[in-house]
């Protein structure tokens, strides 16, 4: 089960130690994280929870490699990703790592197949198999009908499953949510809940999930809080 | 290939944009085109001038005739092949706006001098047999719509009174740069009809072609030297020499036209450049989506590139094919620029200007682009 505050050595999926994160602004240091430990095992749900600015999307984007730490370890499967380089970094996000954000960000041009399409253009599949598991995503996600659609043509709620389904069609080892349903009403926040849950339950997915909305966060196995950058 | 797809969807992003982008690029490159062509132009008889061709005039000036009589004496200097003359005639065709330079010629050299162009065996012999023949080139005759068996009249300016000239021959160039705008006619027939009080034997230049392996500067000394002293002195000059010193006189006109020119395309390509910049940097939190998702900062840099360089190549193809239509439409100025016509070599050079600043242009915001720091262009989402 995931735990926070352990410094001993660990076999979990994703597991962080000693992480600090700071940035500074003029002749002012801020630290945004002090010394995160934190485990989460394969396939579970995991809630984030704090205040504006107390640290959760710096965390999301640490996990997610989009970031380095200031100190600390954080290894995913394995892998120490704070010792990558720059490009190896992208290149493990692309075989690991799934992002929903809050704002969908799809890109407009293109239509919720090639949206979806767009993480395998990176692998070395055919088109005959890109477009199956394209398929297959937007099936799991409730959308096989509105592959040719462009982003603007869906709802917002629809947008956000597309999204998924671009952040799964690669099969990543986890996916990282950050406020998901933070711009839907409750109807299609609670679909898209009730998506994520069932990609853990039903498919052994990993999901951390930042999130401002305790019911968002009770549908998660495990919820933590991040306050002034210190994580409980 | 598999990433042609996010290119077009790019492009077509903006339709409009796009389009207009592209068609500055476009009136750009036309006008660069037009620019190679008009240089081309003021240049084209240095291209066209035999390297083996000496230009015998008085030394005075140019417009100062020479005595018919120096022809043998200059056959007879060592190093010198064949001889033939020519006379500036200077005529109007139905309006003094329809210019177009008339010579009159010696029919049993002339040919023989000037091999590149071609006229076929038929026009000749009728052009021998008929003191009132005449051989235009094929854009001349085309300008005005003759055909062969046409009669000509000419109003003679400098040999005043009406000549009328009976078309038997259009001849062809071998070679672009081969002026196809020139009206032959048989200098026996000028010289047997100047009017009255016109001084005879004399002649407007003559042409030398030196002899294989003659050297020209000497063969030019020669001839300068054999009529030194004499009433009538002359002017030998390599025939590349003399379209030099004509480009030369027209030198500040056309660098006039290219320096204006210039700095419309040079505009017109900044603003085009700073349209396509702009276009990349309202795309930021794309471009941080794709480099979220696995996409590599080389890939976002020629994704960028791969933008810009298409419209780019667009326009560029666009504009050039314009040009291209435009020139071959002949000579638009009425007779100033004779050869009018857009070098292979230009065309090539405006496509590769068009990706040159598709490149420029798309560089400084595709570097952008692929430094941008993922997780603070996320933040600012």
């Amino acid at each position: 089960m995931a735990r926070v505050g352990s410094t001993a050595p660990s076999e979990a999926l994703i597991c962080l130690r000693g992480v600090a994160k700071g940035y500074r602004r003029g002749s002012e240091d801020l630290h945004v994280l002090t010394d995160v430990n934190l485990d989460v095992e394969s396939g579970e749900f995991v809630a984030l929870m704090g205040p504006s600015g107390s640290g959760k999307s710096t965390l999301l984007n640490l996990i997610g490699g989009l970031d380095v730490p200031s100190a600390g370890t954080i290894r995913v499967a394995g892998d120490a990703i704070t010792a990558l380089s720059r490009a190896r970094l992208t290149a493990w996000r692309a075989r690991h790592v799934g992002f929903v954000f809050q704002m969908y960000n799809l890109i407009p041009v293109l239509s919720a197949f090639r949206n979806v399409e767009l993480p395998l253009l990176l692998l070395p599949l055919s088109k005959a198999e890109r477009r199956e598991r394209v398929a297959t995503a937007l099936r799991v996600v409730g959308l096989a009908d509105r592959m040719d659609h462009k982003p603007r043509e869906l709802s917002g709620g629809q947008q956000q499953r597309v999204a998924i389904a671009r952040a799964i069609v690669a099969d990543p080892t986890f996916l990282l949510c950050d406020e998901p349903t933070g711009d839907l009403d409750r109807h299609s926040a609670d679909e898209i809940l009730e998506m994520l849950h069932h990609l853990v339950a039903e498919f052994g997915k990993t999901v951390l999930m930042v999130t401002h909305d305790p019911r968002a966060a009770a549908r998660a196995q495990v919820t933590f809080h991040l306050d002034k950058g210190e994580l409980s | 290939m598999r990433f042609l797809p996010l290119v077009a969807a790019n492009l077509l992003r903006k339709k409009a944009r796009t389009l207009l982008t592209a068609a500055s690029f476009a009136v750009a490159l036309f006008l660069f085109c037009l620019l190679v062509t008009i240089r081309a132009a003021f240049n084209q008889g240095i291209d066209a001038a035999g390297a083996d061709r000496i230009f015998v005039t008085n030394r005075t000036s140019l417009i100062q005739p020479l005595p018919l009589a120096y022809r043998d004496q200059i056959l007879k200097l060592p190093g010198v092949e064949a001889v033939t003359y020519a006379n500036w005639f200077g005529g109007v065709y139905q309006d003094p706006k329809n210019f177009f330079p008339q010579f009159a010629v010696d029919k049993d050299t002339y040919r023989d001098m000037y091999g590149e162009f071609r006229i076929d065996d038929a026009a000749w012999q009728a052009f021998l047999a008929d003191r009132t023949a005449a051989i235009a080139g094929a854009t001349l005759a085309e300008r005005f719509g003759w055909k062969v068996g046409d009669r000509v009249p000419i109003q003679g300016t400098i040999f005043t009174g009406e000549w009328n000239f009976h078309l038997v021959g259009i001849y062809e160039g071998s070679k672009p740069t081969d002026d196809l705008t020139q009206f032959w006619f048989r200098s026996d027939y000028l010289l047997e009809n100047l009017p009255e009080g016109y001084p005879d034997g004399l002649i407007g230049w003559y042409v030398v072609r030196i002899a294989p392996g003659a050297d020209l500067v000497e063969v030019c000394k020669r001839i300068d030297e054999r009529f030194a002293n004499s009433a009538w002195e002359t002017r030998a000059q390599s025939e590349k020499a003399l379209a030099a010193s004509f480009v030369k006189q027209m030198g500040n006109i056309e660098t006039l036209m290219l320096a204006v020119g210039a700095v419309v395309v040079f505009t017109l390509l900044l603003v085009t450049g700073n349209t396509m910049a702009g276009a990349v940097r309202e795309r930021t939190s794309e471009l941080a989506v794709l480099k979220a998702i696995g996409y590599g900062d080389r890939f976002v840099l020629g994704l960028v590139l791969a933008e810009a360089l298409g419209i780019a190549l667009l326009g560029g193809v666009a504009g050039t094919a314009l040009a291209k239509a435009f020139t071959l439409g002949g000579d638009p100025t009425g007779g100033l620029l004779p050869v009018f016509y857009l070098p292979d070599g230009g065309a090539v050079a405006a496509l590769a200007l068009a990706l040159a600043v598709g490149l420029a242009a798309g560089l400084a915001p595709a570097l952008q682009a692929a430094r941008l720091d993922v997780a603070t262009a996320l933040r600012r989402l």
